[in-house]
């Protein structure tokens, strides 16, 4: 038995800007497509529309990333090909928006987190050395501060409602509070893109986003759950380790797209 | 679920039951579509107070855009005139000729008024 | 509602004779006119029939948001379905006008009280349903719509002006969506075909029961709530739509349409009445899941209604003790 011949080429450098904007890109899709799922559904006709409304808004962000995204990654591939054709592993999005709606509290207080997330990091964006992105996050920074008045806005109002809705709203808290340190957990794409002036140090986002949202989590009478791992965990959905849902959630989303390979819709 | 709301819960809650519309009452939403342009009624919603009465009225009535301004009323704060009495109400109104500048002759030539 | 007095026993006789005379001179009726108690009754009852129609209506769409085969559809079906919500929306708060409450309407909907367009008690099973819904429900609900924008009664019809002005992208995306599976690969035509049969013959009986047998379109028709009979809106749709389907090369599963020359109308077959009648008794193939859908949106919405009603009163009476 001889060696191998051949040795195995060096994993190509990953193109870290492509990964942050399918970072961007797939934490909108998800979430979007998780709002979707509310409508026809939601607690009354006119939460129905709103709901509805900031879905369209993430769809549309994650529209703009990931045919960005494409661009940047000089393969061909636009930003259908992206939502539709990926694996479950090859999506970049936190765990957090992937997991199931639950009930009206559990997806309030989900997307609560989110938009002031989504705010603090828009706003940083736009003073990205990358043109297109800091356009495209000057758009979706605009939409990202109407998502948490509505979204903070109910925190308040399930926090302070009701002992049954501040026992729910309260629950979801403690059950996401595990998934909010990937949303600032750094990588070597994180350096690479601040390196290159192309996205913010989320160390300091972390801080600003935690003062928010213990500001409006005070005002509901609700409370920051303590048990929060002082680490993000080795690896999450940024390195395309997800949780069992996202497949599930892909498998409904992609079926028609993958079924007639090369059509048009 | 009731059963799981406090006295003092059920009793707030119970205020607003006393207005028009159910659980959360009606409000009449008004919309301005340009700079200098008067807010015109758009429709009506529900909502439970008025912070979520100007949300729901953006997503309803402003969400094709056209819109740069927004007002929400309680329904039950309008005060209508009443169609029974339209005719004393407004017909006096109607004969006041002196109150349109047609009314006045100018003479013939005379520009500017 | 509130009030049930016989039509016609206390009412005045003056009073409804110049309530006839003002429809006849097509005035319109507006929310505290003097209206006699049957219109009022017809009205709302035609109202939230068509409100529900709205909002049981987004269920079938709301079925394929989350598998849109693209993004550009997907924004397109998504925007379309919550323009439905709106459009139940202001159609409710048009039936509030005449004193009853949207609660109450929709209790009588969950209840099973209350009738809603049996189109809707249909499946849809593939993404060509979405296009063949935009195109033809759509298209037939415009068509009577439009007519219904001239009614005599004030907040109903301005309530449908903001619709059909809102509608227009409705259609517009369902033959999009209908023409690209019509030239698309054989298994998309294929697709497409399988709708349009499937939504054809429903689509038609969206109209109504031929005015012989429709029990309130005199009525209706005398005080203008309705401008045009049953049969003529159908007529009209069936004239705007098949030459589209021509135009796309789909064929319409109604053997004896043909096209008369004297009066340059397609003329279709007869429509499969008992069908229609069972839909309605709510033996359709849907029925039961869509009253169930709406009922467990309202019941697990319960809790949050609540929570929003008892934030709101404790503000208030927060504000009252600083202002004391």
């Amino acid at each position: 038995m001889t060696a191998p011949s051949v040795v195995p080429a060096p994993p190509e450098a990953p193109n870290a800007l492509f990964e942050l904007l399918q970072r961007l890109g797939d934490d909108r899709l998800v979430l979007g497509h998780r709002l979707s799922e509310w409508c026809g559904h939601g607690p009354i006709l006119e939460e129905d529309i709103a709901l509805a409304n900031i879905a369209l808004d993430l769809i549309g962000e994650a529209t703009m990333l990931l045919r960005l995204a494409g661009q940047v990654e000089g393969q061909g591939r636009d930003e259908d090909a992206l939502a539709y054709l990926r694996e479950a592993v090859d999506f970049r999005n936190c765990r957090m928006v992937e997991l199931p709606n639950g009930d009206f509290g559990f997806t309030i207080a989900r997307q609560f987190l989110f938009d002031v997330y989504s705010v603090v990091l828009l706003d940083a964006l736009t003073h990205s050395a990358h043109e297109e992105l800091a356009a495209i996050a000057a758009k979706a920074l605009k939409e990202a501060r109407y998502h948490v008045r509505h979204s903070g806005d109910w925190m308040l109002k399930l926090g302070d409602g009701t002992e049954e809705s501040h026992r729910r709203v309260q629950r979801a808290l403690d059950e996401l509070w595990r998934f909010t340190p990937e949303l600032f957990a750094t990588d070597d794409i994180d350096h690479a893109m601040r390196q290159a002036n192309i996205a913010p140090d989320l160390g300091v986002l972390h801080e600003q986003w935690e003062a928010l949202v213990r500001d409006v989590i005070d005002r509901a009478t609700l409370t920051l759950p303590h048990d929060v791992p002082s680490a993000p965990g080795v690896r999450g959905g940024r390195q395309g380790f997800h949780t069992e849902h996202l497949g599930h959630l892909l498998a409904e989303m992609q079926i028609v797209a993958r079924s007639h390979p090369g059509a048009k819709w | 679920m009731t059963g799981t709301m406090t006295n003092a819960d059920r009793e707030a809650a119970e205020q607003v039951r006393d207005l028009p519309g159910g659980d959360w009452p009606l409000w009449e939403v008004f919309t301005q579509s340009g700079q200098g342009a008067p807010h015109e009624h758009a429709g009506s919603l529900h909502a439970a107070d008025a912070e979520q009465a100007l949300q729901n009225a953006r997503d309803v009535y402003a969400r094709r855009g056209g819109v740069i301004s927004l007002w929400v009323v309680p329904s039950g704060a309008i005060t209508a005139s009443s169609p029974g009495e339209s005719g004393p109400f407004f017909d006096p109104g109607a004969d006041k000729a002196y109150r349109h500048p047609q009314f006045y002759k100018v003479p013939r030539g005379v520009r500017g008024l | 509602m509130p009030q049930t007095r016989a039509p016609g026993s206390t009412e005045d006789p003056a009073m409804t004779a110049a309530f006839e005379a003002r429809i006849a001179a097509g005035e319109s009726i507006e929310p505290k006119d003097w209206m006699p108690e049957r219109y009022r009754r017809q009205l709302v009852r035609m109202m939230s029939q068509h409100a529900h129609s709205e909002v049981v209506g987004m269920l079938p769409e709301a079925n394929w948001i989350t598998r849109a085969p693209s993004l550009r559809r997907k924004v397109g079906l998504l925007a379309k379905v919550q323009d439905e919500a709106g459009h139940g929306l202001y159609i409710y708060c048009g039936a509030e006008t005449l004193g009853v409450d949207r609660a109450e309407l929709v209790q009588q909907l969950l209840d099973g009280r209350a009738k809603y367009s049996s189109i809707f008690n249909y499946p849809t099973l593939s993404w060509a349903d979405i296009g063949v819904i935009g195109w033809l429900v759509d298209g037939a609900a415009i068509v009577n719509q439009t007519v219904l924008a001239k009614a005599s009664y004030g907040p109903y019809a301005r309530a449908m002006i903001r619709i059909c002005k809102e509608e227009n992208f409705h259609k517009r995306q369902g033959y999009e969506i209908v023409s690209t599976l019509a030239a698309g690969t054989p298994a998309q035509k294929a697709m497409v075909q399988d709708a349009v049969n499937r939504w054809w013959w429903p689509s038609l009986m969206m109209f109504g029961p031929s005015d012989t047998e429709s029990p309130n379109s005199a009525e209706l028709l005398r005080w203008k709530v309705k401008r045009k009979s049953n049969d003529e809106l159908r007529q009209r749709f069936v004239n705007l739509t098949v030459p589209q389907a021509i135009a796309v090369a789909l064929t319409l599963p109604d053997p004896a349409l043909r096209h008369d020359e004297a009066t340059d109308a397609w003329i279709s077959g007869p429509i499969d009445w008992d069908e229609f009648h069972e839909v309605v008794r709510g033996n359709g193939p849907c029925n039961r899941e869509r009253l169930q859908a709406r009922r467990a949106a309202h019941d697990e919405g319960t809790w949050v209604r609540e929570a929003a009603s008892a934030y709101a009163a404790r503000q208030r009476a927060k504000q009252a003790t600083a202002a004391a």
